[in-house]
């Protein structure tokens, strides 16, 4: 198998000749998924937990063998364990609500690591504030990764929860999950890991990882956007107060009060994005079939290739740590000089797809002292071909801005 | 694109000379785009209904830069009503509401970003100096001359 082969499962990059280096923001879908879309509403559209008749019946079981077929891939003990949400922003949101206002007081603390995602901070923002609890990061050091030393010293008694990206969706940094878990559980704190950008590239095993809860979107991993998920330990979440009201959540609802539902109901009000969900289950059947084994060795090679070539181009500042091994697909850079939003248009010329801006983490940005950078991220469908066309289309781009830097005349 | 990025609208945004602080400005204004964090700084001086003078200081991708500096040159020794008509014939191009060539003459050397109209991405960095002025004469408008009293009892 190699990324040729794999390419040719994805209409869109048939179809344009571009090199798409964005899979961070979100990933293309092979044909698999487009079809399995299509196959759900030709053959079973309907509202599952509805219906008393046989469509509604195929719809429900369509709907709750996809939580079964998540649980096992992120190998969850039980299949209630697994909550569908619209995206990882939402889920973080249910945890920050329904966990984390009900269980912080005054003098706890919430622990982040700097490199969180907007999505993982403003909410911890809104409930220390409604809490009075105070809310503290873990920096990085020169290598963008966060030492043992940081996390020792700022998880403390005090700390009731830890939120943590497993990868940093602007530097790549594969952060040690599992030495944060560990550390946190003997300090009594609950852990949120954001599996965003890891699980479309690696297999996460939340009990190995012994998270209390995981969150990632489905659209970064091949599947339709709108679908995301949270798992949390069964024993946590049946503690936790709902989070969205409405139908399919509740038991009986009288004038005044409601029993809701138990796990997983008790966290999906209202009518669910279904094919999202369905479109979810066939990407996760397209990964296995894959294989991450091979996954991993597709993108290993990957970037190992555009960190040798981009690292030869010296008018790039590339923020990426040193250490291959803590390294994903992800690769911040800037030209030296130019401006981030010029590079990615003037690549786009080319035909190569960036990100440019913060990145949704200014935080994280200024901590390492810019206001934004240009941000190729890779998937299995990405050829060592795009990467060359990234880095001449740069040199283009460098040599276009080159005779106006004042320095040069 | 090239047209985007053409020659002059390099040579403004790398190397302006529009890009400094007036000794004793009437109106400084801070305009930002908090999605890509451009910023810029625009100070302008007003001698009765003229604007005498204009400058502009920050950080920010080439459109933006190019745009403060090229709507300087265009605004500066214009009545504050004829740079009113000025500034909404540059939001209306770049809009794409307004594409008469006569209409488009008045923009002079601003008409370089009609482009920018194809680039909706762009549309901000090239309105973000144009919004600032705008700004600042409403405020002209209110307030009068000599919102920043540096200059007073000279």
């Amino acid at each position: 198998m190699n990324s040729y082969d794999v390419k040719k499962d994805f209409p869109i990059l048939e179809k344009n000749k571009i090199s798409y280096l964005d899979s961070g923001a979100t990933s293309q879908k092979p044909i698999q998924v487009i079809e399995s879309v299509k196959n759900f509403y030709e053959n079973y559209n309907a509202n599952p937990h509805r219906g008393a008749y046989s469509l509604s019946m195929e719809a429900t079981s369509i709907y709750e063998e996809t939580r079964g077929k998540i649980a096992k891939f992120i190998n969850a003990k039980n299949s209630e364990e697994i909550i569908f949400s619209k995206n990882a922003t939402e889920s973080m949101n249910l945890v920050a609500y329904s966990y984390g206002l009900d269980n912080l007081k005054s003098g706890d603390e919430v622990v982040l690591s700097i490199m969180e995602h907007h999505s993982n901070l403003v909410p911890w923002q809104t409930i220390t504030k409604k809490t009075g609890s105070t809310l503290s990061y873990m920096y990085m050091n020169d290598a963008y990764e966060i030492p043992d030393e940081e996390i020792e010293k700022k998880i403390t008694p005090h700390t009731k929860i830890v939120g943590i990206t497993h990868v940093s969706n602007v530097l790549g940094t594969i952060n040690n999950v599992k030495k944060i878990i560990k550390y946190a559980h003997k300090n009594g704190a609950v852990v949120l890991v954001d599996a965003s950008q890891s699980i479309p590239h690696m297999r996460i095993d939340v009990q190995d990882l012994d998270a209390d809860f995981l969150v990632f979107s489905g659209h970064k991993m091949m599947a339709p956007l709108g679908i995301g998920v949270l798992y949390g330990k069964k024993e946590i979440l049946n503690k936790m107060s709902p989070f969205l009201m409405g139908g399919d959540m509740i038991e009986y609802v009288y004038e005044q009060n409601t029993t809701f539902a138990p796990l997983p109901n008790k966290f999906e009000a209202g009518t669910q994005d279904v094919e999202a969900v369905v479109g979810l289950g066939a990407a996760i059947d397209y990964i296995e079939n894959l294989g991450y084994e091979n996954i991993n060795k597709l993108e290993e090679e990957l970037l190992d290739y555009a960190r040798e070539e981009l690292s030869k181009l010296d008018f790039l500042t590339l923020y990426m740590t040193p250490n291959r091994e803590n390294h994903s697909g992800v690769i911040s850079f800037n030209i030296k000089g130019i401006h981030p939003h010029d590079v990615a248009s003037i690549l786009d010329n080319y035909g190569v797809c960036v990100r440019s801006g913060n990145h949704c983490a200014q935080p994280l940005l200024r901590s390492i002292g810019v206001d934004s950078t240009c941000r190729a991220s890779f998937y299995i469908y990405n050829t060592k071909e795009d990467i060359d066309n990234l880095v001449d289309a740069l040199k283009k781009t460098y040599e276009m801005f080159r005779k106006y830097m004042k320095s040069e005349n | 694109m090239d047209d985007v990025y053409n020659e002059l609208i390099m040579e403004h945004s790398m190397n302006s000379y529009n890009k400094k602080n007036l000794d004793c400005p009437h109106y400084s204004e801070l305009g930002h785009n908090p999605n890509c964090g451009d910023e810029i700084t625009l100070e302008l001086k007003l001698n009765g209904d003229v604007i005498e003078d204009m400058a502009f200081h920050g950080h920010g991708c080439a459109i933006s830069q190019a745009s403060a500096s090229i709507m300087i040159d265009t605004l500066k020794g214009k009545t504050v009503k004829e740079a009113k008509d000025i500034i909404e014939t540059f939001i209306g191009m770049i809009k794409r509401e307004i594409t008469d060539e006569n209409e488009l003459q008045k923009l002079e050397d601003a008409i370089a970003f009609r482009n920018v109209s194809n680039m909706p991405a762009r549309v901000k960095c090239a309105l973000l100096a144009w919004h600032t002025v705008e700004d600042i004469l409403k405020k002209s408008e209110t307030k009068g001359n000599g919102s920043i009293s540096c200059c007073t009892g000279d």
